[in-house]
């Protein structure tokens, strides 16, 4: 079985953001990029159903500028065997909508055959929690989102969802639609031996255009402006202030 | 232009704070049709055409329905969708769930955690854990949104929607629902709660916790919990406050033992009381914080909790 693993390159998760002066974005420009951090897990528990026996072979794909060669090779660092660049986008300020992703990897599945897809649950750039969802409706496959465990056992797979009251398990036929949270697994790191190994392992370059798919956005982004501020507090010296501050604002 | 909100249904039971909230939301946008879907939805969906804004209410009950599994729910609203401009409902994990899988099958783009309400196409929404807000204008003829129910008022009651029964759609038949693991709880739930009592790594253990489910149950509180309690194994992951768990905007939240992480931030930044209790006095929750506590918790929590019972 074939695992493929969609993998975005993001805003590193320690960068504080910053809006742009003339409100159109995200200054993204000389900032540390990383791998979506649910990706990485998507790609961790990838490697260990390969380890287990159960996958073949582990195929990492990224859709984006073509920079994101470089979360490919992480991925090939941490295990993955081979990458797919499916370039879209030629400003790192552009932004590839889920539904166009989800199209181009949809056809990336019609070629590649996996048995299932591992995909993070959201980004952390537009954190539009979607990508996976969407795929799932347009190859018609059964999707288990926010997975915290995942246990494949021939044609189906039982995968336990992190859900607002708690944990929720379903089991789900294959081929499926998986999207990793946060507890599911802890990340390797790349060992320096798998990164310099990870220079020699293929990575094939497509383009939108090769998919015949428009990647035109369907949202618009008219502004992007700083979340408003909250007025500035005050420190109080002790716990009786505390109460009396409290009491005083009607809070308790 | 009308709307159809899909209700939250948890085992035949509304979850009216959320529906309610969603509701005034939408309301903005069109004439409200609240959809009730689960294995038993029709006393949700009797509850449902109580809130004021609602004009109609569907109840579909079907086996198919009743564990909130995606494809079967996906494909009921998607039957439904040709009366609809705007497709809404709550962002709680079962709307994140299903949402973008409707759009797909619409051949639109979904439109997750809208803050606010520009226009019938312009919407606000957070972006990097809410530190940037973005305003999005939709091209697409329908429109598919989930509202981050934090920044909206609940509707009141006293409407009186009529409640039509409709069939399911067939089921894909691709999932199957096994158990649900229900943390059992007296205090309110979290997202609703008007006190949230939240514990950070500074509690120190799972067994510390108890001083601020003592505070919380003290103030009638919902407990919350920062990623790094979590992540630490003080507290259970449906107790998360913050970009990777739960949003929350209750009138007074409490943060105990907390540094104060963008992602924790992300969180609880809309609550309207603020207090912060940590013993570093460099701690960034005390930038966000109304009241602001430099002290030892396991001093002060059990002082407070005296103090305001």
């Amino acid at each position: 079985m074939k695992v493929l693993v969609p993998v975005k390159r993001v805003i590193d998760y320690n960068v504080k953001v910053r809006v742009k002066a003339d409100g159109s974005g995200v200054d993204l420009a000389n900032v540390k990029m990383s791998m979506n951090p649910f990706d990485e897990i998507a790609v961790e528990e990838a490697i260990r159903l390969k380890e287990a026996g159960k996958a073949d072979e582990v195929i990492a794909v990224s859709i984006g500028v073509k920079q994101a060669q470089e979360t490919l090779r992480t991925a090939l660092a941490m295990g993955a065997d081979r990458a797919i660049l499916v370039v879209a986008a030629e400003d790192v300020h552009t932004d590839i909508e889920p539904l166009a992703v989800a199209k181009i990897l949809a056809k990336v599945v019609e070629e590649e055959q996996p048995g299932i897809v591992l995909a993070g649950k959201q980004a952390i750039d537009n954190d539009m929690n979607a990508t996976g969802q969407m795929l799932s409706a347009l190859l018609g496959w059964s999707q288990g989102t926010f997975a915290s465990e995942l246990d494949i056992d021939g044609d189906t797979a039982k995968v336990t969802r992190e859900v607002d009251g708690g944990l929720q398990t379903i089991s789900v036929k294959m081929p499926a639609i998986v999207t990793v949270d946060l507890r599911l697994n802890e990340p390797r790191y790349a060992s320096l031996p798998n990164i310099m190994k990870a220079k020699k392992k293929p990575m094939a370059e497509k383009t939108a255009a090769d998919y015949g798919v428009d990647t035109t956005p369907r949202l618009e982004v008219v502004s992007t402006s700083e979340p408003a501020a909250r007025a500035a507090g005050i420190m109080v010296g002790s716990v009786d202030e505390l109460v009396e501050k409290l009491k005083e604002a009607g809070a308790v | 232009m009308a709307v159809l909100l899909l209700a939250e249904v948890t085992d035949g039971a509304l979850a009216l704070d959320a529906t309610a909230k969603a509701v005034t939301a939408a309301a903005a946008l069109g004439d409200v049709t609240v959809l009730a879907a689960g294995a038993s939805a029709a006393a949700a969906g009797a509850e449902a055409a109580k809130i004021a804004g609602v004009s109609r209410v569907l109840v579909a009950e079907d086996p198919s329905l009743g564990h909130r599994l995606a494809e079967p729910t996906a494909a009921l609203i998607v039957s439904l969708a040709g009366d609809y401009e705007h497709i809404v409902a709550p962002a709680t994990t079962d709307a994140k769930n299903v949402l973008p899988r409707v759009a797909a099958l619409l051949d639109v783009m979904v439109i997750s955690d809208v803050t606010a309400v520009v226009d019938g196409s312009t919407f606000e929404r957070p972006i990097y854990a809410g530190n940037a807000i973005q305003t999005v204008k939709s091209s697409d003829t329908k429109k598919v949104i989930s509202f981050r129910t934090a920044t909206f008022d609940a509707a009141g009651d006293g409407g009186s929607a009529t409640v039509e029964t409709i069939g399911a759609a067939e089921n894909p038949g691709l999932s199957e629902w096994v158990e649900d693991k229900v943390a059992a709880s007296d205090r309110p739930e979290l997202t609703s709660a008007g006190v949230v009592v939240s514990g950070g790594r500074g509690v120190g253990s799972e067994e510390d916790f108890k001083l601020i489910e003592g505070l919380a149950d003290k103030l009638g509180a919902a407990v919350g919990a920062s990623r790094a309690a979590v992540d630490s194994g003080y507290a259970p992951n449906d107790w998360q406050v913050g970009q990777t768990g739960k949003v929350v905007a209750p009138d007074l939240y409490i943060a105990i033992g907390i540094s104060g992480a963008i992602q924790h931030l992300a969180g609880m930044k809309d609550s309207k009381v603020i207090v912060a209790i940590n013993k570093d006095e460099e701690a960034p929750i005390f930038q966000v914080a109304d009241f602001g506590l430099v002290a030892d918790l396991f001093t002060a929590v059990p002082e407070l909790s005296e103090k305001l019972g």
